[in-house]
């Protein structure tokens, strides 16, 4: 799932021989413009290697934690179907997890050091992420809601220059389809059922909806870097551009669906052929953001004592494998 | 008025085929519910998904298991009214699954245990007269050799590994060791149940079993605890502790909303 | 004490037929654990008859910067393409 804060990417380093480096900048740049894909051992410029890391690890730091508010729901899924979707749904996370974890590995970052920046603090993930689970419902609005914003903004990431995070990008769209739907699913039998459930829906809807828009990062004029990551086709849609292509699509399902979407100003403009949303409480991002959020706090510590809780288990499995290899070094 | 009976058998023997699926059924869903619980909370990436893929197939087999037993019982209840609405006396599970998940090393030696007690019982099952259990258990093998392989493989890495891994499957091997009077203690209903050309004879798989335990404990360089005489009872429905309070949360949905559709 | 598992590269057959592919990475203790990494996961939707993982360490790779004269001399060598030879029309079988 995508993450909408993107950092500074900061300068290009000053080079020795100035000319050169400029003529290499310059050759890389038309690669990126005739849209050939650079591939991990490629010249790219430090600064292009640095927001790829930055933005691919903590894509993936996203896919992991976002294991945990879906995973919280696992032992408890009402039917024997749902919860065997369910589990495929999470391991698939942990799974693109990976896939992008690969992928920032050929920019010459250890998954070690990935880890490590996520446990401390320094590294982000999705905010939607910090939002606590407390309902069935809210398994089906993620699918719905947080699957469908991350297909969003991933598609146009499977053309993104970067050959390794291209590639990562194409296996994930491709078995995120089934995230979604299962999501909608959930929904859909909420929303028809009896009026327990029907609540549980809206109240759902209710607490996911404005999280789900604030995905797509903050308004293209808040947005300084923008401009770069588009020149390097590492982003390819504006923040904007995409959160009003989400509304549009996603207002007529909630029609369907017999749910209120929780926005009183929310209007359909006739002569733009969009759907108008009210104001985003950016101040509530920005909170969750910085680390202030309902559930940053469980999400880091669990995945800091799953970690401390295996480190016996790696270090076990490190030391057999040595073992293991002496021997075969002595059979020899 | 004495209703027949599928392969034309007495109530005694339906009830005894019926009981002894769902002995398979729930051992395989309370164990996949226990491995359930660790996704997210792995010592690796791996092995969330490694853990995740078990628990996959686990209730997987539970759902096809689940499906015949309410066939046979014939009072129209579909595998989520079994899995959901019986409470912990009407569980047939090994005592074993129902142990709690400890630390990895304590899921692992569970898993093997119950991974190297499948392989017998599913590769016996492979020539069952009942053939809907055949195909099931053909299935069901595939995926319990791969299950073997992974946690024979971690049975050797942390007993082969550190000083503390070793200390620490050493114990859990102890304390888990107990339920595996269970595992291969013949009832009345095996012996209907073999009688019928329906299930493999236990003492016979139970000395396939030990061999292959000492095998993999060799390989681990663990230490197989004494036989212990407490005969648990999980199959025949009375269980530890443990079980009401997974069933518990596993059913608290269609508890509470009780008749909906989900 | 290293808790560390090095990185492998996976390649993936995923019907008989075809050649291995590469389609990632995974961290695993040794050979045999990365093995079933790359099972679960880069096979789980049927997508593979084969696996092979071979240590990142241990792979070789031409350098881009040499890119020039390891690969742009067989573009000019068209005589190895079919299409270079002009045949009648009238000659079946070539």
């Amino acid at each position: 799932m995508y993450t909408q804060a993107l950092d500074t990417h900061g300068k290009e380093p000053v080079p020795a021989a100035a000319g050169e480096s400029g003529g290499l900048a310059a050759r890389f740049q038309a690669r990126i413009d005739a849209e050939e894909k650079i591939e991990p051992k490629d010249w790219m410029p430090e600064a292009y290697r640095h927001t790829l890391i930055r933005q691919i690890s903590q894509h993936a730091h996203s896919e992991i934690v976002g294991m945990l508010p879906e995973g919280n729901w696992i032992t408890r899924a009402p039917t024997l179907r749902r919860k065997a979707v369910l589990i495929a749904k999470v391991q698939d996370e942990g799974g693109h997890g990976m896939y992008l974890y690969s992928a920032a590995e050929t920019l010459g970052i250890a998954r070690e050091e990935m880890l490590a920046q996520l446990l401390s603090g320094a590294a982000r993930y999705s905010s939607i992420f910090n939002y606590p689970t407390l309902t069935w419902a809210d398994v089906g609005a993620i699918g719905w809601l947080v699957d469908g914003a991350a297909i969003m903004n991933q598609i146009p990431i499977c053309r993104c220059s970067y050959g390794p995070y291209a590639r990562a990008m194409v296996r994930i769209c491709k078995e995120e389809s089934f995230h979604q739907r299962q999501g909608f699913e959930i929904m859909l039998t909420l929303a028809q059922g009896s009026p327990a459930q029907r609540a549980m829906a809206q109240d759902a809807l209710n607490r996911w909806w404005w999280p789900s828009l604030m995905m797509f990062g903050p308004s293209d004029a808040d947005s300084k870097h923008t401009a770069q990551s588009m020149r390097w086709k590492i982003k390819r849609f504006s923040n904007d551009e995409l959160r009003q292509k989400f509304i549009d699509i996603t207002v007529p399902q909630a029609h369907f669906l017999g749910l209120t979407i929780p926005d009183d100003a929310l209007c359909w403009d006739e002569a733009a052929q969009h759907y108008r949303a009210g104001p985003i409480d950016w101040s509530e991002f920005q909170a969750v953001l910085k680390g202030d959020g309902p559930c940053n706090h469980e999400r880091i510590e669990a995945r800091r004592a799953a970690h401390e809780a295996g480190r016996w288990v790696r270090e076990a499995a490190a030391a057999h494998a040595a073992r293991e290899r002496a021997r075969a070094t002595r059979a020899a | 008025m004495s209703a027949a009976f599928p392969g034309g058998n007495d109530r005694a023997q339906h009830e005894a085929q019926l009981r002894y699926v769902l002995r398979l059924a729930d051992t395989a869903l309370v164990l996949g519910q226990r491995l359930s619980a660790w996704i997210g909370h792995a010592p690796a990436l791996e092995e969330d998904l490694g853990l995740a893929n078990l628990a996959l197939d686990l209730i997987g087999q539970a759902r096809l298991l689940l499906a015949y037993a309410g066939e046979l019982e014939g009072r129209g209840r579909d595998e989520d009214a079994l899995a959901f609405l019986r409470d912990a006396p009407e569980f047939a599970n090994l005592t074993l699954a129902e142990q709690p998940n400890g630390d990895f090393g304590h899921t692992l030696v569970r898993q093997w245990l119950i991974d190297t007690w499948q392989l017998e019982i599913y590769q016996g099952l492979t020539t069952s007269r009942d053939t809907r259990l055949a195909a099931i258990a053909a299935k069901a093998l595939k995926e319990t050799r791969y299950h073997h392989r992974f946690s024979s493989g971690w049975l050797a890495r942390l007993g082969d590994g550190t000083e503390e891994s070793h200390a620490r499957v050493q114990g859990a091997l102890d304390e888990l060791w107990r339920f595996t009077a269970e595992l291969f203690t013949p009832d009345e209903i095996d012996e209907r149940m073999h009688a019928a050309g329906i299930a493999p004879a236990l003492p016979e798989l139970a000395l396939g079993w030990s061999a292959r335990v000492d095998q993999d404990l060799a390989v681990a360089t663990l230490r197989r605890p004494a036989t212990q005489p407490y005969p648990w009872h999980g199959k025949r429905g009375v269980h530890s502790e443990h079980l009401g309070h997974l069933l518990g949360e596993m059913q608290h949905l269609q508890r509470t909303y009780p008749g909906a559709q989900w | 004490m290293s808790d560390d598992w090095p990185l492998f590269e996976v390649f993936i057959r995923s019907r008989a037929g075809l050649e291995h592919k590469h389609v990632g990475s995974v961290h695993a203790a040794d050979a045999r654990m990365a093995i079933e990494h790359a099972r679960d996961v880069y096979t789980r939707r049927q997508e593979g008859v084969s696996i092979w993982v071979v240590r990142s360490a241990d792979i070789s790779a031409s350098d881009p910067e040499e890119a020039e004269a390891l690969f742009e001399p067989a573009r000019d060598k068209v005589y190895r393409h079919p299409t270079f030879y002009v045949i009648p029309e009238e000659v079946k079988n070539l």
